[in-house]
Parts: structure tokens; C-alpha cells; sequence
């Protein structure tokens, strides 16, 4: 899939120390643009440490890593800017409570991009007409079901126009009903275009979206390739004994 | 004398310093006095009333509610004075320690009051029902179930309010009672010298910093077990 | 109970007091007014200080705020007063009241906004921070909003307690109401002065003591 360009995410021996507790043991990874990367792996694999590194959420202890090109732990690296390149769309969604869907997509393109405010909320309703939920933009999240908060938590990272989104297990917390929604939205940006790296166990999902699925286990990544190969003909056995646990 | 030495010749004037430590120290006992009983009264008073309160009789709530309104919006130096110089003219003479008494363990049962019922209404009705329905009486269901669940909620509010009031011990000092501010203050304007306004601020520094640092720390552990 | 009526509810008393008094009450208004922002302003200030990444700005911090919340108000205020001249500085009644209780004050502020902001969940932080937003501008749009929610019971309960706190000055001679009510009350040997007085903090503290056992019921909930 790579075109010459440099990957949109590029990581290099990224190791990640708790305490005395090694979380992440030296990953190597690259995500092209416009690619849909899964991580599946046990839970205590170290995914969401992987995920939360990238947009220095957490510090690596070491390694390195390059968002289009630029290294994002580079001391003169202003990481406010960066974020804003990076979408991440979180488990229990962290909309702000206190403020209208709409303000809280507007909220970063007001301050972070210093849009003046008409601007924002043309973009900002744009963002939600992506994610169906243009009706919705005066609602609090308190009003709204888990499968829109988690659109309007979407909503709020793609208005920001990011090179690259991040999904931390993002229908993990809601009712399987509701999780439909929102992965038909991650379907329709993926074929928008957008590069995606998203940490979930809805396999159905990544054998149908898929474009490289990644096996994490103690913190290292034990096997990766195609959704086809991984999950029907996985050469690892830790592999393939997760991915039975899975289908079961 | 440079600027350090008149620092220290004004307030840790070392003969000073000799000559009032019996005096402070007495006042230290006092308050420790005072604010013991004032603690134990206090909370078991408000218990009690939070417990009446359980009982739900119309009448024995009104009055609870008043009493303990007034004594949590009225200030407690309003209340000793009062007390204090009112009392006499109509016939009841207490020694300034008891009055002193008498005010702070009936503000802190005001306090205490609603703190413990805050605790009580917010075990789940639930409880009630599932104790109930095995048999236990009203009394027990309180006694073994509510009131333990209820108690460890109401621990870090409680320890902030009770530190509150035992500061009030210093108020003492307005009508006569020989606690630590009485002491450094009579002894201050003896000697001309701030040197025992000073060692009575450290001796309330050092009654009181440890409480306070245990109240944060049982804080912080009560709030982590509310979960 | 004659007696009881005529040392504590003596209305001619009453009335001959009521200018005096009134002058105390506003004197009390006007400290509240200084002290209460001041507190509120300074208590942020202290809260942010010791929540900071540098362990011992936040040492510092808590170590201020103890200090502040174990010294009882009363010998603060008299430290500042009577202690202070002795070094040099000679605060009047006013100023000496200001500095010990802006000083107590923003130590349970700070405590208070300390407790609400920590009360907010990580993920807010965690969100506000992945859209790019700054420290200061996550802490002014996101999380400061949520605390002092969480925590509003607290911040009206402690103004209360300000208003109650102006009852020391009198201590120092600053004509606020409780001073004004125990002058006339030495002047007249009768205590209904005082009775006074206290049912002008009665009527102004009892319904916000009254709404905050509301709030505070509403949010054990």
C-alpha cells in the first residue's frame, strides 16, 4: 500500500516501564496512510499503553515515534499541536457533561485552532452530519444513548481534521445493541480515507474492515498480517489459541 | 542588632521562652481538656439525635431540625457570650469552663447530627428491606446493618468538623478560661514581648498538624472505599 | 421565666441597641465582602499550586494549607494584631482581620477546590488533552466547571462559615456586629443586645444552612 510516502505512523523500539512492571517490550509498528490497523491481544498486553503513547498520554521510557514524518517526543515538539493531528476516541467516551454536543467538538477548534465561532460550528455540525447526529448538536450527553456519545466523542476528533485516529476499544462500554452505530461510522471514515489504528475485539468488524490486524501479547507483538490469514490461518499457536477464545 | 537577631529577640526570646513554658503547658492541658470532652459529648449527642431521627415522630423531628439550624448558623462566640453573661442574671452561674463546654459539644451535636443523618439517608433503602425481611428488628437493622455502613461514610466530614470546633477551644479565652490563648496572650502583655503569642501558636501547631494530617490521610482512604 | 424574658427579650432594649447594631452588621457585610473573594481567589490559587507535576511545590502547598487550617482563626488574628507591632508592623484592627482570615480562608478553599478537582474523572483530562487543548485551557473549560460542581455544598458551607468567623474581630475591637451587640450589652447590663444580634445572623445564615443540607443531600444521592 505505501506510495514512497513516509507512514503516517511510524514506531521504533517503543518501550514503556511501570514502576518495575515492563508494559511494552519494544514495538515496532508502521501504519500507511489511509490504513485500518486492529490490535487484538489478551487484556495486560500492553494495547491501550501502545495507543496512549502515540499522542504522549503516556512518556515512553524509550524508542521512538513519527507522526507523518515528525518526531512527536522531540523536546521542541509542541504537543498541544501535535494532539491536534492525532484523533483518539476513548472507551467510556469523556465527552464533557457540562456543555452541548456541539460545543464539545467546538470547544478545541475555539482555542487550539482559534477558529472564530461561526466557523467552528459550521465545522462542528459538519463533523456531526458525518456521524448522524446533525439533530442532536444541542443535546447534552447526558440526553444521549451510549452509541451517540461515542459518534459525538468521534465527531469531536475528526473535527479536528487528524492525519491519524486512535480507537481505544471504543464499543467496548456499550450495550450490544448500540454498538452497531458506531462501528458503521469507523466503517464510513475508513472509506473516507482516514488512517486508523484501533485497539477492539469486534472481529467480525476487522475481518470485514481490515486492513493488517496486529497480535499483542506481554507487550510485544507476537504476530501480524491480513484478517483473512490471522484469523483462519495463524502460524502462531498463542495466536491461534486467543483468536479461539474469541470466536467462542 | 541586625534584622535576624530583633526577628529572634521578638518572638523566641529564650528566657521568655523558660519562664512561660509551665504557663503554656497548663494552657495545652486545658484545651486538651476541653476539647476531649467537648469531642465525646458532642459526637454521641449527635448519634443520639440522628437516631431519633430514624424514628420518624413528627414532633421529635421538628425540634431537632430547629435546634440543630440555630446551632449551625448561629457563631459560637455569640452563643458563649450569651451563655456566659446572660445566664447569671437569671439565676444559672456556670464557671467559664463549662460554658465553654456546654456551647462547643452542642454545636459539634448539631454538626455531628447531620452529618450522621446525611449517612443514614444514603444507605439504600435496600438495606432496610433485605435486613427487614430476614427477621431483624427495627433496632437491630440499625445497629448491625445501617449504622456501620452509615459511620465509615460520615468519617472524613466529621474529622474535618470536629477539627474545626476543638479550634474553637482558643474562644475560651474571651471569657476567662486558662486555656493555651489565655496563657500566651495574659503572658504577652506581661512581658511586652511577642515571644508568647509565639510558643502558643507552636503548641497549637503542634496539637493540631498531626490531627489534620491524620484527617487528609483517613480522607483519602475512606473516600478510596466508597467505591 | 419573667426573668428569661426580661434579660434576653427586652424589646425597649431591643430598639435603643437597633442603631448600633445595624452599624456592626453593616461593618460585618463589608468584611465578608473583602475576606469571601479574597479566599476564594487565594484558595485556587493554593489548590493549583498543590496539584503541580513538581513534587515539592506541592509539598509546599499542603504544608501552607495544614499550617493555615491547624491554627485556630482567634490567634492568628491576634498574632497578626498584637504579635506583628512587636516587629515592627502595626496592622489596624481591619487590615490585621484581613490578613489572618484571607490566610484561613483560602486554606479551606484550597482544600475544597483541591477535593473537586480531583473529583473529576482522568478521562476529562485525558480528552481535553487529545484534542489538544493546553493545561491552563483544559482546567478553565473542562475540568474547573465539573469541580466546583462537585463540590458547591462545600464552597457555600465555608462562605457561611466566614460570615460566622467576623464574630472574632470583636476580639480586636473592630466594631462588627458582635461588638457592637457586647458593647451595648456592657453599657446595659442587659443581654437582649446579643439576643439581637444573633437573630440577624439567624436570618441571614439559616435558609443558605437550610439549602446547603439540600445540596448535600442532592448529591449524596
Amino acid at each position: 500500500m505505501s506510495d514512497g510516502r513516509p507512514p503516517i505512523l511510524e514506531i521504533r523500539g517503543l518501550r514503556k516501564t511501570f514502576g518495575d512492571v515492563e508494559v511494552l517490550r519494544g514495538i515496532d509498528l508502521a501504519v500507511q496512510a489511509q490504513e485500518l490497523v486492529f490490535v487484538i491481544g489478551p487484556s495486560g498486553s500492553g494495547k491501550r499503553t501502545l495507543l496512549r503513547c502515540c499522542n504522549r498520554l503516556e512518556e515512553a521510557s524509550a524508542g521512538s515515534i513519527h507522526i507523518d514524518g515528525a518526531d512527536i517526543m522531540a523536546r521542541s515538539t509542541d504537543i498541544n499541536a501535535m494532539r491536534r493531528q492525532i484523533g483518539m476516541v476513548f472507551q467510556s467516551f469523556n465527552l464533557y457533561p457540562h456543555m452541548t454536543a456541539l460545543r464539545n467538538v467546538t470547544l478545541a477548534l475555539v482555542k487550539v485552532l482559534r477558529k472564530p465561532r461561526a466557523e467552528a460550528e459550521r465545522i462542528g455540525m459538519a463533523a456531526l452530519d458525518r456521524v448522524g447526529l446533525a439533530g442532536k448538536a444541542r443535546s447534552y450527553p447526558g440526553e444521549l444513548s451510549g452509541g451517540q456519545q461515542q459518534r459525538v466523542a468521534i465527531a469531536r476528533a475528526l473535527a479536528l481534521e487528524p492525519k491519524i485516529m486512535l480507537f481505544d476499544e471504543p464499543t467496548s462500554a456499550l450495550d450490544p445493541e448500540l454498538v452497531g452505530s458506531v462501528l458503521n461510522v469507523m466503517r464510513e471514515l475508513k472509506s473516507g480515507g482516514m488512517t486508523m489504528l484501533v485497539v477492539s475485539h469486534e472481529m467480525r468488524f476487522a475481518r470485514d474492515a481490515a486492513d493488517r490486524v496486529i497480535f499483542m501479547d506481554h507487550g510485544a507483538i507476537v504476530e501480524e498480517g491480513p484478517p483473512q490469514q490471522m484469523f483462519s490461518t495463524p502460524r502462531e499457536t498463542r495466536t491461534r489459541s486467543f483468536i479461539a477464545e474469541l470466536m467462542r | 542588632m541586625n534584622a535576624w537577631s530583633r526577628f529572634l529577640d521578638t518572638f523566641f526570646k529564650w528566657p521568655l521562652i523558660e519562664r512561660y513554658f509551665p504557663d503554656i503547658a497548663k494552657g495545652v492541658v486545658v484545651t486538651i481538656e476541653i476539647a476531649a470532652v467537648v469531642v465525646v459529648t458532642g459526637i454521641l449527642l449527635g448519634l443520639a439525635l440522628a437516631v431519633v431521627r430514624t424514628f420518624r415522630v413528627r414532633a421529635f423531628n421538628l425540634l431537632i431540625v430547629i435546634f440543630v439550624d440555630v446551632l449551625r448558623a448561629l457563631p459560637p462566640l455569640v452563643l458563649i457570650l450569651l451563655v456566659y453573661f446572660g445566664l447569671p442574671n437569671i439565676g444559672i452561674n456556670l464557671p467559664s469552663f463549662a460554658v465553654l463546654w456546654l456551647v462547643l459539644a452542642l454545636v459539634l451535636a448539631a454538626f455531628a447530627e447531620e452529618i450522621f443523618w446525611a449517612g443514614i439517608l444514603s444507605i439504600p433503602k435496600g438495606q432496610w428491606e433485605a435486613a427487614r425481611s430476614t427477621g431483624l428488628s427495627f433496632i437491630g437493622t440499625l445497629a448491625y446493618i445501617v449504622l456501620p455502613q452509615a459511620i465509615r461514610l460520615t468519617v472524613p466530614p466529621l474529622t474535618n468538623r470536629t477539627i474545626v470546633i476543638t479550634k474553637n477551644t482558643a474562644l475560651g479565652t474571651v471569657i476567662g478560661v486558662g486555656e493555651i490563648l489565655n496563657q500566651a496572650s495574659s503572658a504577652e502583655s506581661f512581658s511586652g514581648n511577642a515571644t508568647p503569642l509565639m510558643m502558643g501558636a507552636i503548641a497549637y501547631l503542634i496539637l493540631f498538624v498531626p490531627v489534620v494530617a491524620l484527617g487528609r490521610f483517613l480522607e483519602t482512604r475512606f473516600s478510596w472505599r466508597r467505591v | 421565666m419573667e426573668a428569661i424574658v426580661q434579660q434576653f427579650f427586652n424589646f425597649g432594649i431591643m430598639r435603643e441597641a437597633l442603631p448600633i447594631v445595624v452599624a456592626g452588621f453593616i461593618q460585618t457585610i463589608a468584611i465578608c465582602l473583602i475576606v469571601i473573594p479574597l479566599g476564594l481567589a487565594g484558595g485556587l490559587v493554593f489548590a493549583l499550586i498543590s496539584l503541580s507535576r513538581l513534587r515539592s511545590a506541592r509539598w509546599a502547598a499542603i504544608a501552607v494549607i495544614d499550617f493555615f487550617r491547624s491554627i485556630p482563626p482567634l490567634v492568628l488574628l491576634i498574632f497578626v494584631y498584637a504579635g506583628l507591632p512587636f516587629a515592627g508592623f502595626r496592622p489596624s484592627p481591619m487590615t490585621a482581620v484581613a490578613i489572618a482570615f484571607f490566610l484561613n480562608t483560602s486554606s479551606y478553599y484550597g482544600e475544597i477546590y483541591r477535593a473537586g478537582i480531583e473529583s473529576v474523572g482522568s478521562g476529562q483530562w485525558d480528552a481535553a488533552r487529545s484534542t489538544g487543548l493546553r493545561l491552563d485551557q483544559a482546567l478553565a473549560y473542562v475540568v474547573l466547571p465539573q469541580a466546583v460542581r462537585n463540590v458547591l455544598p462545600d464552597l457555600v458551607s465555608n462562605a457561611v462559615e466566614v460570615v460566622k468567623l467576623t464574630s472574632i474581630a470583636s476580639v480586636v475591637a473592630l466594631p462588627e456586629l458582635l461588638y457592637s451587640a457586647d458593647m451595648a450589652r456592657s453599657v446595659t447590663f442587659n443581654s437582649s443586645p446579643i439576643v439581637l444580634a444573633a437573630a440577624i445572623y439567624l436570618v441571614m445564615l439559616w435558609p443558605i444552612v437550610r439549602l446547603i443540607s439540600r445540596l448535600e443531600r442532592r448529591i449524596a444521592a
